[in-house]
């Protein structure tokens, strides 16, 4: 090394070595967006407030054990739905199950808040099922019991039905990877398809499912319109309820870091369970197992357990909303519609623009200095998609806060300007929040896509006198450009149904569509609350139909129409 | 004149582990070398140093005397004027044919782009495929069209990485052939990249050969089949085995074969132990002889069939020999030498 430094120094024609602007900007990058994060983080250590200690006194309890029951129950739920449906679909034949294949989808597109209003407005006092029980049998007030819906098992109810995609796509991968060679020597040796499935296929699928699992729990882990709605105190509605309810957002960020481990535990869980899949894969052999020929009740058993969850987690809600939604037409055809609409059209546009510029910079930076530090800084970059919506909203709500009051404060004392909320409380916030969210789901498609392309692609452009910036505009974005609109739109679609950090940071007066829906339910008028809900559902299928699509194209041998 | 292109003393390291020791190696304007080895042996990786997209650990790649590598500073492989051929093409998917070779050029005046363009077709003899993609053409196709791509334009020196190691075995020597005459036609300065020995006569005016990251030899096709410096390079070029003998005095060196004639390089005293090269066309079968190796195998060849030979002592050797002789194995033949030069190595 010393050696290279007296070199250049005896030659001054020779230019140096520029400053490397892709690590500085990748690192300085990853940093801000992981900062919401660490001010989270930090705040475990920090001495506890009077408010945090009538909480660890008072509520604190509550909302860990309900937060550990709602896990719990959603956990049980997903499994026992989204399992079953995998197996039934990968390893049986009977009629429809093609369409069951991607239909069993549909419930991600159905926002966890919206399935939860819908099902109150169906079956609460008022809601057409009890009407219909009541005039049937004409009982009145009391005369009956009907399960109450806006309970603890109400929620894990309603979040199992559109968390289980997340079971029944990894679970189903896991099926279909399996090779041909292990069930069938399975079947060799007499077992038929029950203890085939008990004693093979799902020792096998393990880590796929736990993987599964953990991304439900988090999901769990991180709703707020459901349990707020529902009225139950958790993590998330007591974070809301520390810092709007008691003023105290010190108190909000230690509990937010309290959630923050817990979702780090599931982390480490899928982390670890990822790992342990790739030992599981038996042998490269991938041609198409023959399935089970299901007959008589089996078929209609097979056809009631995938029936079952489409219908309750997507059909029936889908139906009930859009009948709201036509009932209710001269209530919300006007411009205060257009309006939710364009705010939620254009914010998630910008963040969607905005998240995948932020990924191609980091993969692209990455592939052109791959180094340690930079592979660490596009993983911490995209963290946030794990961590609650509140949890975001907490860290960026309070660095955003005090560097508003300190440039206030010092604009006041040395010019007499008040520059007021420059950050916190504007679209700014709003907008940083669903980078650091959504990061990750853009990372992940650009840097599949990324590392599609061979590296001598890079070489060719370069030998041919193109400078690595030009070579990212000229080179990979035209090669991937289906991979970087599909990464819009999946940004696009999750700030669009995005709700807790939306509620939080929105400026005063600004609605969008999840929030608008949200405030209608919450005040009993679900009926007008339809129109918007069902723009987000639809939305929402899109990423659905994407999904489905790149499931099928990626697996040439298998199933060709999925 | 300074040759265009010198590498000087360089060593190219991955992390701490160098790849590339000790480098020297100049080209002429005009020549093509070529940098010959077994897989892993380093040669991309100085094919990659030349390039700019590898830094040098130690010494110095010149072009044209202008300094571009050393170690602290790679002047980038976009400013060296040098163009690639890759072993896997790297045609850009998104682009037509016309378009790939235009890629280069992208600066000149739209005129002068597509008469180039036109000229680069005709060259490679593909003059009606500018509007097809890459996806569609053949791999022989596409490698011309990645030739044309990088000549198009006019880089200092070209390298070639491997560029027929996708090809079918037979069409490999025909292409190298082929691909000679454009860059002979185009006065092309090169250095092609391969494990292939055939490819490297075929084409290269200058072949190094390369092992662990030396370049052990660096001389033309005919020296180093006859007058191999190394060990290695006998061993790796052409077929050959080492049998032991003694120098009796400055022209000749007694083996079990008998007493063979040649110059004996200074150095080698008299009653030295040496090793000396035996090529299959150095030995000839003879009834008479009373020289005889036991057949161990045999190869057809068409014209002739290779044998292996086990000697009295148990040494091998090899023998070119007329197919109209069949000798079946385990049988023994005689032998009578027809040595032109004689290739020693001390022991």
């Amino acid at each position: 090394m010393n050696q290279a430094v007296i070199h250049v120094e005896h030659d001054p024609a020779l230019p140096r070595r520029p400053l490397d602007a892709w690590k500085a900007g990748l690192v300085l990058v990853a940093l801000i967006l992981a900062l919401p994060v660490l001010v989270v983080f930090a705040h475990l250590f920090l001495p506890a407030t009077d408010v945090w200690q009538h909480m660890r006194e008072t509520v604190l309890r509550d909302y860990v054990v309900n937060s550990l029951l709602l896990m719990l129950g959603v956990g049980v739920g997903v499994l026992l739905i989204g399992i079953p449906a995998a197996w039934l679909v990968s390893l049986c034949e009977f009629p429809g199950r093609r369409l069951f294949q991607w239909a069993l989808l549909l419930p991600l597109a159905m926002p966890a808040y919206i399935i939860a209003y819908t099902y109150t407005g169906m079956l609460d006092f008022p809601g057409p099922v009890q009407t219909q029980l009541r005039e049937w049998f004409g009982w009145g007030y009391g005369d009956y019991w009907f399960p109450e819906i806006r309970s603890l098992g109400g929620a894990m109810v309603m979040l199992s039905l559109v968390l289980y995609p997340y079971v029944y796509l990894l679970a189903r991968a896991a099926f279909l990877e399996q090779s041909v060679c292990v069930l069938e020597v399975s079947r060799t040796l007499g077992n038929g398809p029950w203890a085939g499935f008990m004693r093979v296929a799902l020792p096998l699928a393990r880590p796929a499912i736990i993987t599964g699992l953990s991304l439900a729990l988090m999901e769990t882990l991180a709703d707020y319109g459901t349990v707020a709605y529902f009225g139950i105190p958790t993590f998330t509605t007591g974070i809301f309820r520390t810092w709007f309810g008691m003023g105290d957002p010190g108190a909000a960020a230690q509990l937010a870091g309290v959630l923050m481990t817990f979702v780090f535990v599931l982390i480490v869980l899928e982390r670890w369970s990822r790992r342990r899949a790739r030992f599981h894969h038996t042998s490269s052999r991938y041609t198409q197992l023959p399935r089970y020929h299901l007959k008589g009740w089996r078929r209609a058993a097979a056809l009631f357990v995938c029936i079952l969850p489409v219908a309750l987690g997507f059909l029936l809600p889908a139906t009930q909303l859009t009948v709201w939604a036509v009932g209710t037409t001269d209530e919300w055809m006007n411009t205060e519609f257009l309006r939710l609409t364009w705010n939620s059209l254009s914010l998630a546009a910008i963040a969607a623009l905005l998240a995948v510029a932020l990924a191609l910079f980091m993969a692209y930076g990455q592939r052109l200095r791959p180094s340690w530090t930079n592979a660490v800084a596009v993983r911490v970059a995209g963290m946030g998609y794990a961590i609650p919506g509140t949890v975001i909203a907490v860290g960026v709500m309070l660095p955003f806060a005090w560097l508003d009051n300190t440039v206030d404060g010092w604009m006041r004392a040395s010019f007499g300007i008040s520059t007021g909320l420059l950050l916190s409380g504007t679209l700014v916030a709003l907008i940083f929040a669903y980078c650091v969210r959504f990061l990750a789901v853009s990372l992940q498609t650009v840097e599949a896509a990324l590392g599609k392309i061979k590296p001598s692609m890079d070489d060719a452009a370069r030998s041919l006198g193109m400078p690595p910036n030009r070579v990212l505009r000229h080179v990979h974005m035209p090669i991937m450009r289906g991979s970087l609109l599909t990464a819009l739109l999946l940004v696009f679609v999750d700030v669009l149904k995005e709700l807790p950090a939306t509620l939080i940071l929105r400026p005063f007066n600004f609605n969008t569509l999840a929030v608008r829906t949200f405030e209608l339910a919450s005040d009993e008028r679900l009926a007008d609350a339809a129109s918007a809900a069902l723009a987000i559902v639809i939305a929402g299928i899109i990423p659905v139909i994407l999904l489905s699509r790149t499931i099928s194209r990626s697996r040439p041998g298998h199933d060709t129409a999925a | 004149m300074t040759p265009l292109l010198e590498v000087d003393n360089v060593d190219v390291a991955y992390g701490s582990t160098a790849v590339v020791h000790q480098v020297n190696l100049e080209l002429r304007k005009g020549l093509i070398g070529c940098l010959l080895g077994p897989s892993g042996c380093g040669k991309t990786t100085l094919l990659r140093a030349i390039a700019g997209f590898e830094p040098v650990a130690a010494g110095e790649i010149r072009l044209n005397g202008e300094p571009v590598s050393r170690p602290g500073w790679t002047t980038p492989p976009e400013r060296r004027q040098v163009g690639m051929v890759f072993q896997d093409f790297a045609l850009f998917p998104h682009l037509n044919v016309a378009e790939n070779i235009a890629f280069g050029i992208r600066h000149l005046p739209a005129r002068d782009r597509d008469t180039r363009v036109r000229e680069l077709l005709e060259l490679v003899g593909l003059p009606s495929y500018g509007r097809s993609y890459p996806h569609a053409l053949s791999g022989g196709q596409q490698q011309r069209i990645a030739l044309a791509r990088a000549m198009a334009p006019r880089p200092r020196l070209l390298l070639l990485d491997e560029p027929f190691s996708s090809m079918d075995v037979e069409l490999r020597e025909d292409l190298a052939r082929e691909v000679r005459r454009i860059l002979k036609q185009e006065q092309i300065t090169a250095i092609l990249v391969t494990h292939d020995q055939m490819e490297a006569f075929a084409m290269a005016d200058r072949i190094g050969v390369v092992n662990a990251g030396r370049i052990l030899q660096w001389d033309t096709a005919y020296n180093l089949y006859h007058r191999p410096a190394e060990r290695f390079v006998a061993d790796f070029i052409g077929q050959g085995k080492l049998l032991p003998g003694t120098v009796l005095n400055d022209h000749q060196v007694e083996t079990e074969l008998g007493i063979i004639t040649g110059l004996v390089p200074e150095g080698c005293g008299v009653g030295a132990p040496v090793d000396v090269l035996v090529r299959p066309d150095d030995i000839r079968p003879d009834d008479q002889s009373h020289i005889s190796g036991e057949v161990l195998d045999k190869a057809f060849r068409g014209a002739s069939f290779l044998y292996t030979l086990r000697l009295a002592s148990g040494g091998k050797v090899l023998c070119f020999a007329p197919s109209h002789d069949n000798f079946a194995v385990g049988e023994r033949i005689g032998l009578k030498l027809a040595f032109n030069h004689l290739v020693i190595f001390p022991r």
